[in-house]
């Protein structure tokens, strides 16, 4: 049968059989204004308490928009083993964020790594051990390299390109690219953890996380590692990063003294997002592999499956006349990942109980998505709930789909749909009005993001009993 | 079964076969797949003084730069791409150039959600006169800080949002799709030196899985920029060799003394052999064998037995089916710094015991220099140019070899031998490594 299905030639009809591996997630590890680790952060969904506010990472004060989804009070080295303090130095924000992301999800999930326990037998072989993290570009830390720059001044106070040469640039300290290297958050990852499995970084702007997550479901499917660190992380709270996110045009820069009030994704008042920073890593593993660990731990410790990863979908949006920095108002591109993701996990869109939106709380892009959504949904659309953790957190970046997959993740383990902020009249057809937390029945989740640029990654949750 | 440890890294029976059927590349030696593949079987070096910025006063003052080159006469979309950083520049013309020699551009049934891209590209070059300007024109240099307000001001003033968003990684990509009208699965990976092999290899595992049914793979990068330059000076990994800079790309010469940059793009069109064969495309080669793995080590260095790497060979071979003695030829990382080579080397022998003497083993960045992220995507591709003409590309300035590098090199001259199945090799900074293992097609 096998060999016919490879022969057929509508490879589209081509289904994998049934002997790829189940894949559950078993640790969150998110990280955002709303908190470290998934207890303050699903509190926080619950109660729909918006984690932004005034920037304080720097004097935003000349640029129009002043607020921001900040992680407030982080100190990696709380989060690194003893010996390993001293790389701290060398990383930027963004591998702070994931440092901390990736040791939340293991300690979450039980796992015994040389991060979280070096003194134990780790629960995986280390090369059963794979990591893929979504990163952005990371800008230079500006006083990093204006210190340098500024010893590479002409007399005329102008930048002399010859004296940097020469000697200014021996101002920087020798490892400073490998602070801004965006492979520098798995690769520090896979250090701590001892993951020497397959890794990679993937950098698609918002859907960097989503796409990451689907790939080590992928590699775990495969067999190529029974584990996977995966998710993303990232910071655009310094000025640079922060005025490339500007220039988009994206943002609300009219909500400057009501941060909580300022992201109100699917509104028809929406008025632009916020940048925000963090994102989530989570661990997934082999259903198999991970009930052998189950049956090996003590009562105390014993780990949980939240959810199966049970479809994955990516694609891309095209629309050239805005260069694929806007969205394509159809909405083709994100329902072709999406109907990918349902495909894959064999279910039909009557059979999603939530969907956890990219919702970024711009008009443009919020108005894409439910094309894209009524496209694959049609008439039931109307009867799902929809979330954006935006109004909560911001726009993460490369790390936004990592947080979402640790709601969906939670969602389905409490039961309950988290509470739905600053949407007072919804676009027509979405239910995505503001509306507390509550208990429903929760199979099947959905979460996808939409990166700038075009690309899409779309994930099925579904409940599983170990 | 794909599920017990023993045989993980096998392929499904079930997979997709995945095959090469177009190839496209911008490099140092030129900008079409015969001009530069006669160039590097020449044992021509296409590194010279650096022209792209004034590096005269660096320590490292010269590069491997691609030259009179233009995008434009690449691309059917003129107006989606203008003002495009060099990274989408040079995948536009790599990607054209594969697309039209996998015969694409005449094909008019394919199905454009089933058509995917993965690339291994790099963060695009700074604004860096603006960037520069508008840091020292906010210095305070009493506080010793930029004045953040005062920055603000100049930036948003001087910088232009476009040259901004264009220096995102996945911009290549996205101007891939818009050219080529893609709806499937698109991703672009970033892991340092490795990123393009890696965008290779798991764009054969989306085919593999019936993901897709044609993957535009490869790679496009360019650090010949000021704090490209800066960053790989601090870090002490390029050549400083400025008086003899033709021959400054030396991998596993005993006078090694670092690696040289290049910069340009190497596209593949790959497929599933079935999708290839209903059309009838030309088949140049088929993917076989794919292989991923971390050292987890140090961000600084690699783990000094090349464990990761032998981790990557291993995978990549398990993964294709094949014994080492079945291996004809390995593309080398062969970067030229003295810790990659010998480390590379001693791998090589760990992976392929005693036959390690007798596969040839070459790096084409002696030439070519080392195109950063895209390296892997040409090294590929120089890959099925070998099996298709029974020909290897030397490693050239190779006169004085290190002891601890005693492998076959293909030292300076080209070669003529049966080659049938090749191993090429990208290791990352921080440790991330990759495998391909490609084959003629039977």
């Amino acid at each position: 049968m096998v060999k016919a299905a490879i022969k057929q030639p509508m490879p589209q009809l081509f289904k994998m059989p049934a002997m790829t591996r189940r894949v559950v997630i078993t640790g969150l590890g998110p990280v955002s204004a709303v908190g470290l680790g998934i207890e303050p952060t699903w509190e926080a969904a619950v109660a729909g308490r918006s984690g932004i506010g005034p920037i304080t990472a720097f004097d935003a004060s000349g640029f129009d928009c002043r607020i921001a989804g900040e992680v407030r009070d982080l100190s990696v080295k709380d989060f690194v083993p003893k010996n390993y303090r001293k790389a701290t130095k060398v990383m930027a924000r963004d591998i702070e964020l994931a440092v901390v992301a990736a040791d939340f999800a293991a300690r979450d999930a039980a796992l015994v790594t040389r991060g979280t326990n070096p003194d134990e037998a780790p629960s995986y072989a280390p090369h059963r051990v794979g990591a893929h993290i979504g990163a952005g570009l990371i800008a230079g830390e500006l006083n990093e390299l204006t210190t340098a720059l500024a010893e590479a001044r002409a007399e005329d106070g102008s930048f002399d390109i010859h004296r940097w040469g020469e000697s200014g640039m021996e101002h920087l300290t020798p490892l400073w690219l490998l602070k801004y290297l965006p492979n520098m958050l798995a690769c520090h990852v896979t250090i701590i953890h001892d993951c020497q499995g397959p890794s990679n970084t993937i950098t698609c702007a918002e859907a960097s996380a989503g796409l990451s997550i689907g790939e080590s479901l992928r590699v775990i499917q495969r067999g190529a590692a029974d584990a996977c660190f995966c998710g993303g992380a990232e910071s655009k709270l310094n000025p640079m990063a922060f005025l490339r996110q500007l220039m988009t045009g994206r943002y609300n820069t009219t909500s400057n003294d009501d941060g909580s009030r300022a992201v109100r994704p699917f509104c028809q008042n929406a008025a632009g997002s916020i940048v925000g920073e963090g994102g989530g890593i989570v661990v997934l593993e082999a259903l198999e592999t991970f009930r052998q660990r189950y049956a090996a731990a003590s009562g105390d410790v014993k780990p949980r499956a939240y959810a199966e990863i049970a479809g994955f979908g990516a694609s891309q949006t095209v629309n050239r006349e805005a260069r694929n920095l806007r969205p394509d108002p159809e909405g083709r591109g994100i329902a072709v990942a999406i109907r990918a993701a349902l495909r894959e996990a064999n279910v039909a869109p009557g059979d999603i109980d939530l969907i956890i939106a990219f919702g970024l709380g711009l008009r443009e892009t919020d108005a894409a998505e439910a094309e894209a959504l009524k496209r694959v949904f049609g008439e039931t659309l109307s009867g799902v709930p929809v979330v954006s953790t935006k109004a909560l957190v911001g726009n993460c970046g490369a790390g936004a789909g990592g947080l979402d997959v640790c709601l969906a993740a939670r969602a389905i383990a409490e039961q309950m749909i988290p509470a739905t902020i600053n949407c007072e009249s919804p676009l027509p057809g979405i239910n995505a009005g503001s509306a507390p937390a509550r208990s429903a029945k929760i199979n099947t989740v959905l979460t996808y993001s939409a990166g700038i640029g075009g690309q899409n990654a779309a994930l099925v949750l579904k409940k599983i009993e170990v | 079964m794909s599920s017990s440890p023993q045989d993980s890294s096998r392929p499904q029976k079930s997979a997709h076969r995945v095959v090469i059927t177009g190839i496209g590349w911008v490099t140092p030696l030129g900008h079409d797949i015969e001009t530069v593949w006669r160039r590097l079987l020449a044992g021509e070096s296409g590194i010279g003084p650096t022209r792209r910025f004034d590096a005269s006063t660096f320590p490292t003052q010269f590069s491997a730069e691609v030259k009179d080159y233009d995008y434009r006469q690449y691309v059917t979309q003129p107006e989606a791409h203008e003002g495009v950083g060099l990274n989408t520049a040079f995948a536009l013309g790599a990607a054209a150039q594969a697309w039209r020699a996998a015969g694409l551009d005449k094909y008019d049934d394919l199905d454009h959600e089933r058509l995917g891209i993965y690339l291994g590209s790099g963060e695009g070059s700074l604004d860096f006169d603006n960037y520069v300007a508008s840091n020292l024109a906010s210095w305070n240099e009493e506080a010793r800080c930029v004045d953040a307000v005062r920055w603000a001001a100049v930036a948003q003033q001087r910088m232009n949002a476009l040259r901004e968003i264009e220096q995102e990684p996945n911009m290549p990509l996205t101007h891939l799709a818009m050219e080529f009208d893609v709806f499937g699965p698109t991703y672009n990976c970033l892991t340092a030196c490795a990123a393009s092999t890696q965008a290779i290899g798991e764009a054969t595992e989306i085919l593999r899985r019936g993901d897709a049914d044609v993957m535009i793979a490869g790679g496009a990068h360019t650090m010949i920029h000021p704090f490209g330059v800066t960053g790989f000076n601090r870090l002490t990994a390029l050549s400083t060799r400025n008086d003899s800079c033709f021959t400054a790309s030396r991998p596993f010469s005993v006078d090694r003394d670092g690696f040289v940059l290049g910069e340009g793009a190497g596209m593949l069109i790959l497929e599933t052999l079935e999708h290839a064969q209903r059309r009838n495309a030309p088949i140049l080669a088929e993917v076989v064998g794919y292989g991923s793995s971390a050292d987890a080590y140090r961000i600084t260095d690699i783990h000094p037995e090349g464990r990761g790497a032998v981790a990557a060979m291993r995978q990549a071979l398990e993964n294709a089916g094949l014994n080492p003695q079945d291996i004809d030829y390995i593309s080398a990382h062969g970067t030229g710094t003295h810790e990659n080579d010998s480390i590379e080397t001693l791998a090589v022998k760990t992976v392929f015991g005693e036959y390690a003497r007798r596969v040839p083993i070459s790096s084409i960045k002696s030439m070519m220099g080392h195109l950063i992220a895209a390296a892997g995507s040409v090294e590929a591709i120089t890959c099925v140019l070998a099996i298709r003409d029974q020909k290897l590309p030397p490693t050239i300035n190779l006169n004085t070899p290190d002891p601890a590098c005693d492998l076959d090199y293909v030292p300076n001259q080209a070669r003529e031998c049966r080659v049938d199945v090749c191993l090429s090799n990208s290791f990352g900074f921080g440790g991330q490594n990759d495998t391909l293992v490609i084959r003629r097609m039977s």
